[in-house]
């Protein structure tokens, strides 16, 4: 037994964590939430793929680094620490299998594509005028996935609370292919609830580390704030969620990369925690900050946004509980969350 | 115990929900945080004030109708019921004006309720600054006595003053006496955001309305007659009306009550994918919005009866903004990745979300509860 990331992964992580720090400051998912497709943000995808991050999950022969879930988890939970306002979940980690069923691997891989998710179809897809391809199909792991291409069709913009959500329904995206092989539809969504998991670890992450900094700092009735109890009380809980959210992501990592029977159970339980421990921490940072988190000027809000946007797709944590109810063998009484 | 209405209060009720049922705009006005919006409140603001249904608990002499507070909750649960617009004006009707009542000269009742009534005086609120939002004692913005002139000289920076961008007036403390003891040296001023030195820079609330406001103020001059209360005594005169902010007025039951029905009517919409789960906690907010109304009505019956509530108003304050964040979270669970999308409950719900920050943030009121309503030691 060993429970930890190799030196590798840890390698691999601290080069995107860099990547990010360096490339992808708030200032970028401000200008995404203007216009996500402005080159900027197109530009910060290739210096990721240069890194071979877009191929991680690609075999070799494809020019991917043939890697598994457990280099994924850390790569994805910077994605998260950093909002990069890119779908990167999805073109990395949902779309790999299936990009090699329907022989677009290479162009993944090489970073030439970039893919959006409508898994419920007809739903408004996250982030599609960053993407080339669309994904629709797939919810919950059954049914079959439609590979459409992107260019020609029509996006219409639905507002949503996060600003660098980039939400669009989509019309008229011409068919490429259709997937139906359950294990390649069942392994998409897995990825996707896990790399939705894993980004809502990196959010909280960022989340915490701004708020300690902020209460460290700012002084009230001559101390600083974070000396109050009521606020230390706060984010030590924030943090308890953080830390039993984040081993559980790893673990659904890791049992996706054994291909473990349940693997899905795991990826359930992941995110199911992970949106729970976001939402508490992005209520906890903002409750401690005061003010000034109420504000767009300052950039908590940002990361917030982000993370209540994540909690509610992939299957809320209420789905992913029921979900888990039913392999307990729970009885229930028919009617399952919110899709 | 009696909690029907008397034959007078029916007659007030069936009035007040005629007038709504006829009068409230029928498509929801743009965001009052907003210009644009603003504007849009304002006139419905007048055409309240026209039907004498702005300020109803004050005298008919200042434009109201001189409705009990019995009389004034029952038009607090029509205005929400009927979906009427939010009160742009509430900084000054609901926590201005009743320190006004206690503190104010004739002069000033006189000249300024009856303008604030009409909308055409709007005020906001100037307590905050930079490095004073909780420890509101630290205000360093300074008020310097202009003799000559018959009046003071205020200088310093006011901060997220809601909706100071579109207001026409502030109130607020400032220090006029640094030598004394940090909640002794204060006066709580009224002053014409048109005076010269003032500077109003609008800036954005987390949903992007433009619903903040910084304040600098330069050497402005406000004469005598802009002083309420006595100079040097601003603490006790803020003080002494803060209750209003954290209860009942600025958050009548009424107000959750009907948000509780329209979750109570969003839940039965979505019948097919109410699990039980979000059934259970539907009936828990809407169990809630009742148990704040019950707590309300002995509040009010303590009022009346010349009992203060005290510090016990900091038990309102935890509760409605607690209420009103996990009643809009239960909405967006039920709605799914809908919820995340612009919508009223996605707006309701990020608004909810600096209820536990306004008006004395839900810390504080817990310190408050613990120390002076349970009497537990102070650190
Ligand atoms: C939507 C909105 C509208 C507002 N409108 C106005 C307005 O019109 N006019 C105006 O003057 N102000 C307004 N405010 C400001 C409001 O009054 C302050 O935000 C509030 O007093 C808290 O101050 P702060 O933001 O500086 O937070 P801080 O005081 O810095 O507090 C930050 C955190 O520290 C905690 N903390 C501080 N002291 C203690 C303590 N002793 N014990 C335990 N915890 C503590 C707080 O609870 C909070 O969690 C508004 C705020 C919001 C969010």
């Amino acid at each position: 037994m060993r429970f930890a990331p190799t030196t590798e992964q840890l390698d691999l992580r601290d080069v995107v964590r860099a990547l990010w720090e360096d490339r992808c400051p708030p200032a970028v998912i401000r200008a995404a939430a203007t216009d996500p497709a402005d080159p900027s943000i197109l530009a910060l995808y290739r210096d990721f793929a240069e890194l071979g991050a877009a191929g991680l999950l690609i075999d070799e022969r494809a020019g991917g680094l043939g890697l598994d879930e457990n280099y994924l988890v850390p790569v994805l939970i910077e994605v998260g620490r950093a909002g990069v306002p890119l779908p990167i979940t999805e073109t990395i980690a949902v779309a790999a299998g299936i990009a090699g069923a329907v022989g677009l691997d290479a162009d993944l891989a090489a970073g030439n594509l970039r893919v959006a998710c409508d898994l419920q179809v007809s739903v408004p897809a996250a982030r599609a005028h960053s993407a080339d391809v669309l994904l629709a199909g797939g919810w919950g792991g059954r049914g079959e996935i439609t590979v459409l291409y992107l260019a020609g069709a029509q996006l219409e913009a639905v507002e949503a609370m996060d600003p660098a959500a980039d939400l669009c329904r989509i019309q008229g995206a011409a068919v490429l292919h259709r997937v139906a092989d359950p294990v390649l539809v069942e392994q998409a969504w897995n990825r996707g609830v896990l790399g939705a998991a894993a980004e809502l670890v990196g959010l909280s992450r960022r989340m915490l580390d701004l708020t300690v900094a902020y209460v460290a700092e700012r002084r009230q009735f001559g101390v600083p704030i974070g000396s109050f109890q009521a606020v230390k009380h706060q984010l030590a809980s924030a943090l308890i969620a953080v830390e039993f959210a984040a081993p559980t992501v790893a673990r659904a990592g890791a049992a996706l990369a054994a291909g473990d029977e349940d693997a899905g159970i795991h990826a359930c339980t992941a995110k199911a925690l992970a949106s729970d421990a976001a939402r508490q921490v992005a209520r906890a940072a903002i409750q401690c900050h005061g003010a000034i988190a109420y504000t767009t000027e300052y950039d908590l809000h940002l990361f917030a946004k982000r993370a209540w946007f994540l909690a509610a797709a992939w299957g809320s944590a209420a789905w992913h509980r029921d979900r888990i109810a039913g392999a307990l063998g729970l009885p229930s009484s028919g009617r399952g969350p919110t899709q | 115990m009696d909690v029907t209405d008397t034959e007078a209060e029916r007659g007030f009720r069936a009035e007040a929900r005629a007038w709504l049922t006829a009068n409230v705009p029928t498509d929801p006005l743009p965001s009052g945080d907003t210009a644009e919006g603003f504007r849009a409140h304002l006139d419905w603001e007048r055409r309240l004030f026209d039907a004498g249904w702005a300020v109803v608990s004050w005298p008919a002499a200042y434009g109201g109708r001189d409705a009990s507070l019995w009389e004034w909750l029952i038009f607090e649960e029509e205005y929400y019921r009927a979906g009427a617009p939010q009160r742009v004006t509430q900084n000054g009707i609901f926590l201005l004006a009743p320190t006004l009542f206690e503190f104010g000269t004739r002069e000033q009742q006189d000249t300024l309720l009856p303008r604030m009534a009409a909308g055409q005086d709007l005020w906001c609120q100037g307590w905050s600054e930079p490095g004073a939002g909780s420890d509101l004692a630290a205000i360093g913005s300074r008020a310097v006595r202009d003799e000559a002139a018959g009046g003071w000289r205020l200088t310093g920076q006011k901060t997220w003053t809601t909706r100071g961008a579109f207001c026409t007036h502030l109130f607020g403390l400032f220090r006029t006496d640094p030598a004394a003891g940090r909640h002794r040296g204060l006066t709580y001023f009224l002053l014409d955001l048109d005076s010269p030195g003032v500077t109003v820079r609008g800036f954005d609330r987390f949903d992007g309305d433009e619903g903040f406001a910084e304040v600098f103020l330069t050497d402005v001059f406000v004469p005598d007659s802009g002083v309420l209360g006595g100079v040097n005594e601003g603490w006790s005169v803020a003080m002494a009306t803060t209750g209003s902010e954290r209860g009942l007025t600025l958050r009548s039951p009424g107000r959750f009550l009907s948000a509780a029905d329209r979750l109570v009517a969003l839940g039965r919409e979505h019948g097919g994918r109410l699990t039980d789960v979000v059934r259970d906690r539907i009936a828990g907010e809407w169990m809630k919005a009742q148990a704040y109304q019950n707590f309300t009505l002995a509040q009010v019956t303590d009022i009346v009866e010349k009992r203060s509530p005290g510090a016990r108003s900091s038990l309102n304050k935890v509760f409605w903004s607690e209420l009103d964040i996990s009643l809009h979270e239960t909405a967006l669970e039920l709605l799914g990745p809908a919820g995340q999308w612009e919508g009223p409950w996605s707006r309701g719900f990020q608004f909810s979300l600096a209820g536990p920050i306004y008006a004395g943030t839900n810390e504080i009121q817990r310190n408050i509860i613990a120390e002076r309503v349970l009497g537990l030691p102070r650190r």
